[in-house]
């Protein structure tokens, strides 16, 4: 910090471009322009840093999230590419002593909420009663029949949601919308956290600052407690990893230490809903749902739903299976609800709302839609069943004071004949809080995602959310894909806050979670992952090995890089690119599996293959052939090691592991024996047997074990029969084998499964040999070994 | 009138399959416009599991699921049922212009409940082409049953039936600009222009009987499945059926399975195969009346 400039100063200037509309409220200045008590601290810091701090301090929070692989991505785009996460460096600031206030407003709408829920699927007494008109439930395409009746396994229909809240104009926060359905956020939440609190790391006043941490815990637990038996374990259903929410999902299932599951990965048996593991099905009670409802049944739900599990709503009415939220829960969502909510609460407790929702009617009932067409200059006019936020620019508003529609030429006219599909909304000026644009701060519309979870004392508001910023300061336009920003908000007490962690309790009993319960997509995923990163490395080291006969002096048509082009086609690789097509397709493959299971390695390993995989994508056509090519495989063979190293150090010894090593083993002695069967062949030319020593990266080994030049049999000793050699044959031989051995699901009687037998007959065959005589038929033997132990291991686990 | 119902729906795959799982609303309804004496509906091979209940609409489900590698499944109906016909009385009083009122008084969402029968549904999404059509068709003025059957016989009038050009996927909006189909598109097509003019309809599957009364002529549809649609036409009258196939109300000559919103509440066979292939489907009913 320079000493030299007065706070006061100092903060003029950061301020000098911060001016709030008039009429809106702003959250960090007061009436009269002063900064509030509660943000003084903050802004001071801002002000009183150097240019260059401030760039290097959002810089550490930016390389957080691009390290953790925290990405923004569009569903509606076709290519739905990911693009940086938008964070805004300026968090939200709210005083404790009102977050109390507003939790208790959002606990009691939560309650209204699961009441009402309970309601349309059971007794349907407000419909009867008529607060609830009957056509807006029987029109709501949420509310799903098929559950109607059904009672929720946890005893409750929800367990976690969110509400979408904003302040207007007078101070008072109003709610914008309600999520049950499954709301996202919660995950980058944290992530907003983390990176906002690298930002910040010297900030003083932070230690007041509410922790999230104590929130998770306590849901987790209650998720724990809901289980049929202890033993069992709790999941996040993901749709998958092609929805713009799969990197949160699986955050939150390695953050609460939980399974994530897709659709496929589930089956039902006599109405008990189970995991597809590699050790055959276990069953499963628990889920954590992030799958839309509809979605999750295409029996007798949404039958074109590719991501759901046929059966799973009998196992939900047999009771067997507790869905977290319960299915449905999305029939509160609609915008019409809005209308009816405040009195049904009225209805119920003889109370109005503690926290309003925003004015909203109802256009096919008839006194609202008389009310609606009288104020109509001051309504935006909306879809009645849309759950989308009221200011969202996806669905076609009409402003009432701007009313243009191509069949009707009057608002009166497109109520009258509409209605039931219409709604119109009061619109609130947001208030404006600040981001920091261009080196100033200037105020900018927020709304913030606050979410509830219940626990097992009742509903816990998590201290924060997930905060949207506007691009500009017109109130209306919010949508973070229009260019809108997220930030973090804090939770400030007037004294230091007690620290709070994921980790256990001491003196809470430990629980080991079992082994076995992989399910077998992710460790197909991992198998094939092992696969198709030792392919890739093998055909980096190729490549490079013919770039450097090229850079040596050797034309294309010497016999060695002749024969070499024999060696590439069994690979697919055409040797006139200098990064061929079969590399960039290995390491895509890599990639694709490694998405399906991004919550079984550490963000570093999935940072470090993505990187990989950019930088192939980058060397792009032109690269010179010869030095350059083989000097940007040596690059890559790097990048490549990093990766390996991060998965052999770093990853747990667990099931997936030992797929994973099966993969990478199976391909180790496919392609290690391919190569011998071309380069220690009789009628390999000269040069040959360098080659696959160079291939197998085991010039050293070779020149210290053997006092001989290279020849035939030392060659294969070293690559093929050496148990000590990590490249050799015979050591993935072994590998497999005792990775198989760990694997679940043998013969109850101790009989060999085909799966035994086949690699321990081929490492009986190959360990029994000497060097003279492994000849290529027995190497090709090898190989075709190792596709009859890919097929068996598929069929017995994956 | 009694019938003795037989229905066989047989699908024989390429190649085997591992497992299965299908939901069957194939069995006849025992409601008090027609009783059920006697029903059976059997599966071969006979499924790991199975399961009967009735689902939202009070229709027969019955779900099974099969483990064993199979290359063909057989599923069969046989039942007898006395069909009553319309227990209420035809007033036919009930005018287009109260249907709006009266609706809003309606408090209900029981299975019955006009309500579910307004909206659009999975199959029939409220279109234009619905309103302007329903529009050119009824006049002004008239009541719910007459404009049931202005629309019904409009549309029998300008579409053509013909069993080649629609399938069970086939969207109502597409058979219509064509306007040819079966019975399931002319249900399908009748009901979003009936809920266009704001009377609640749905979709009835089931069975008509296979030969006609002596000196009538056969019924369109009858060596199949069949579909119709109902129409509430006010609190006195209620439920009506109709069907625009054949132009006309429904008495006893047909035998209801289910009744939803479109053809996806009721599809008589739905489930999830994991086959590679084309699968044969091959479909026999006998509608028999029982002269004793």
């Amino acid at each position: 910090m320079q000493e030299n400039s007065r706070p006061t100063d100092a903060v003029e200037t950061l301020l000098s471009a911060y001016n709030p509309a008039p009429g809106t409220r702003d959250e960090m200045l007061d009436a009269s322009g002063a900064i509030k008590p509660l943000w003084r601290a903050l802004i001071e810091r801002l002000a009183t840093a150097s240019n260059t701090e401030i760039t290097e301090s959002f810089a550490r929070g930016d390389q957080y999230l691009r390290d953790a692989g925290v990405f923004f991505r569009d569903l509606d785009t076709e290519t739905a590419a990911e693009r940086e996460w938008p964070l805004s460096h300026v968090p939200v600031l709210i005083d404790d002593a009102e977050w109390q206030m507003l939790s208790a407003g959002l606990i009691e709408r939560a309650n209204l909420l699961e009441q009402v829920i309970a309601d349309l699927y059971g007794p349907q007494t407000l419909i009867s009663a008529g607060h609830l008109p009957a056509s807006l439930v029987a029109g709501n395409p949420y509310w799903l029949r098929p559950l109607v009746g059904v009672a929720p396994g946890s005893g409750h229909y929800l367990d976690f949601i969110a509400f979408e809240i904003g302040r207007g104009p007078d101070g008072r926060w109003w709610i914008l919308s309600d999520r049950t359905e499954s709301p996202a956020g919660a995950g980058f939440a944290i992530e907003n956290r983390v990176a906002t609190t690298r930002i910040y790391n010297q900030h003083f006043g932070r230690e007041n600052v509410h922790r999230l941490a104590g929130f998770f815990r306590t849901y987790r637990d209650r998720l724990h407690n809901l289980r049929q038996e202890s033993d069992s374990r709790i999941a996040v259903l993901t749709p998958g990893p092609q929805a713009s929410t799969h990197f949160e999902d699986a955050y939150i299932a390695r953050y609460l230490g939980m399974m994530l599951l897709q659709g496929q990965d589930l089956t039902t048996r006599n109405g008990q809903l189970m995991v597809r593991t590699v050790a055959g099905l276990r069953p499963i009670s628990v889920l954590w749902r992030k799958v839309f409802s509809a979605a999750t049944d295409p029996l007798e739900l949404d039958e074109t739903s590719g991501i759901g599990t046929s059966g799973l709503l009998n196992s939900i009415r047999q009771g067997s299976t507790t869905l977290v939220n319960a299915l449905g829960v999305g029939v509160v969502e609609s915008r019409a609800m809005l209308a009816f909510l405040p009195r049904i609460n009225r209805a119920l407790t003889g109370k109005p709302l503690t926290i309003p929702n925003i004015a909203t009617w109802w256009c096919g009932q008839e006194n609202q839609r008389e009310l609606a067409i009288s104020r109509g200059q001051e309504l935006v006019f909306g879809a009645a069943q849309s759950n989308r936020l009221p200011f969202d620019e996806k669905d076609a508003t009409i402003e009432g004071s701007h009313f243009s529609h191509p069949d009707y030429d009057s608002l009166g006219a497109w109520i009258e004949a509409e209605g039931a599909d219409i709604v119109g909304q009061e619109s609130i000026a947001l208030s404006t809080s600040p981001a920091f644009v261009d080196g100033q701060l200037v105020p900018r519309p927020m709304n913030i995602r606050v979410f509830l979870a219940r626990t097992e004392d009742g509903w816990k508001v998590m201290p924060g959310g997930h905060a949207r910023i506007g691009h500009s300061q017109t109130p209306t336009v919010m949508s973070m894909r229009q260019g809108g920003r997220v930030a973090d908000v804090w939770i400030v007490a007037d004294k230091p806050v007690i620290e709070d962690t994921m980790l256990a309790k001491p003196g809470m009993p430990m629980s080991r979670p079992q082994r076995g319960n992989l399910p077998s997509r992710a460790s197909e995923n991992l198998y094939w992952l092992g696969r198709y990163v030792e392919r890739a490395e093998g055909l980096i080291r190729m490549i490079r090995a013919y770039h450097i006969r090229l850079t040596e002096g050797m034309g294309r048509e010497a016999p060695l890089t002749l024969h070499m082009k024999w060696h590439f086609k069994e690979f697919g690789v055409d040797e006139t690119q200098s990064v061929p097509v079969a590399l960039h397709n290995a390491l895509g493959s890599a990639v694709k599996s490694a998405s399906q299971v991004r919550d079984r390695f550490s963000v570093d390993g999935w940072v470090s293959l993505t990187e990989l995989t950019q930088s192939a994508r980058q060397l792009g056509s032109d690269l010179e052939p010869g030095y350059e090519t083989a000097r940007a495989m040596g690059m890559l063979l790097r990048q490549l090691a990093g990766f390996s190293g991060l998965i052999r150090e770093n990853m747990y010894r667990f099931t997936g592991w030992r797929f994973l090593s099966i993969g990478r083993a199976i391909e180790r002695a496919a392609d290690m024996s391919t190569a011998l069967a071309h380069y220690a062949d009789a009628s390999a030319p000269e040069g040959a047997l360098e080659l696959a020593v160079e291939l197998g990266d085991s010039a050293m080994s070779h020149r210290r074990r053997y006092s001989v030049a290279t020849n035939r049999e030392t060659v294969i000793d070293l690559l093929a029969l050496d148990p000590m050699n990590p490249r050799s044959v015979m050591y993935q031989l072994d590998e497999i084998l005792e990775h198989i051995r760990f694997l679940p699901g043998d013969d109850a009687a101790g009989r060999m499964t085909p799966l035994n037998r086949e690699i321990l007959q081929q490492h009986t065959a190959l360990a029994v040999r000497t060097p003279d005589t492994v000849d290529t038929a027995i190497l090709n033997e090898v190989r075709a070994s190792m596709n009859r132990l890919s097929t068996l291991l598929s069929s017995a686990h994956l | 009138m009694r019938y003795d119902i037989r229905l066989s729906i047989d699908y024989t795959y390429a190649s085997p399959v591992g497992s299965g799982r299908h939901l069957l609303r194939l069995m006849p309804q025992d409601t008090p416009e027609q009783r059920r004496v006697s029903g059976l509906l059997t599966v071969e091979p006979p499924p790991r599991e199975r399961t009967d209940r009735l689902d939202f609409f009070g229709n027969d489900v019955v779900e099974v699921v099969h483990t064993a590698p199979h290359s063909s499944i057989l599923f069969t109906v046989n039942a007898r049922v006395e069909r009553v016909g319309p227990l209420t009385a035809t007033t036919d009083e009930f005018p287009m212009a109260n249907m709006r009122a009266e609706l809003a008084q309606f408090q209900s969402l029981d299975a019955l409940s006009p309500h579910h029968f307004l909206a659009g549904s999975t199959r029939i999404k409220p279109l234009p082409v619905w309103r302007e059509y329903a529009r050119s068709v009824v006049g002004a003025g008239l009541t719910v049953r007459a404009a049931v059957e202005a629309v019904g016989l409009a549309l029998h009038r300008d579409m053509t039936f013909d069993s080649g050009m629609t399938t069970v996927d086939t969207l109502p909006e597409d058979a219509f600009a064509r306007r040819v189909g079966v019975c399931q598109d002319y249900t399908q097509i009748m009901i979003g222009c009936l809920r266009a003019l704001g009377i609640p309809a749905g979709y009835v599957s089931g069975f008509l009987r296979t030969e006609p009364p002596p000196g009538k002529k056969r019924l369109e549809g009858a060596d199949a499945m069949h579909a119709w649609v109902c129409a509430w036409c006010g609190p006195e009258e209620g439920w009506v059926e109709y069907d625009p196939t054949n132009a006309a109300f429904v008495l006893t000559d047909h035998i209801s399975i289910g009744r939803g919103r479109d053809y996806s509440d009721v599809s008589p066979v739905r489930g999830m195969l994991k086959t590679t292939g084309k699968t044969v489907t091959s479909q026999a009913v006998d509608v028999l009346p029982l002269t004793s």
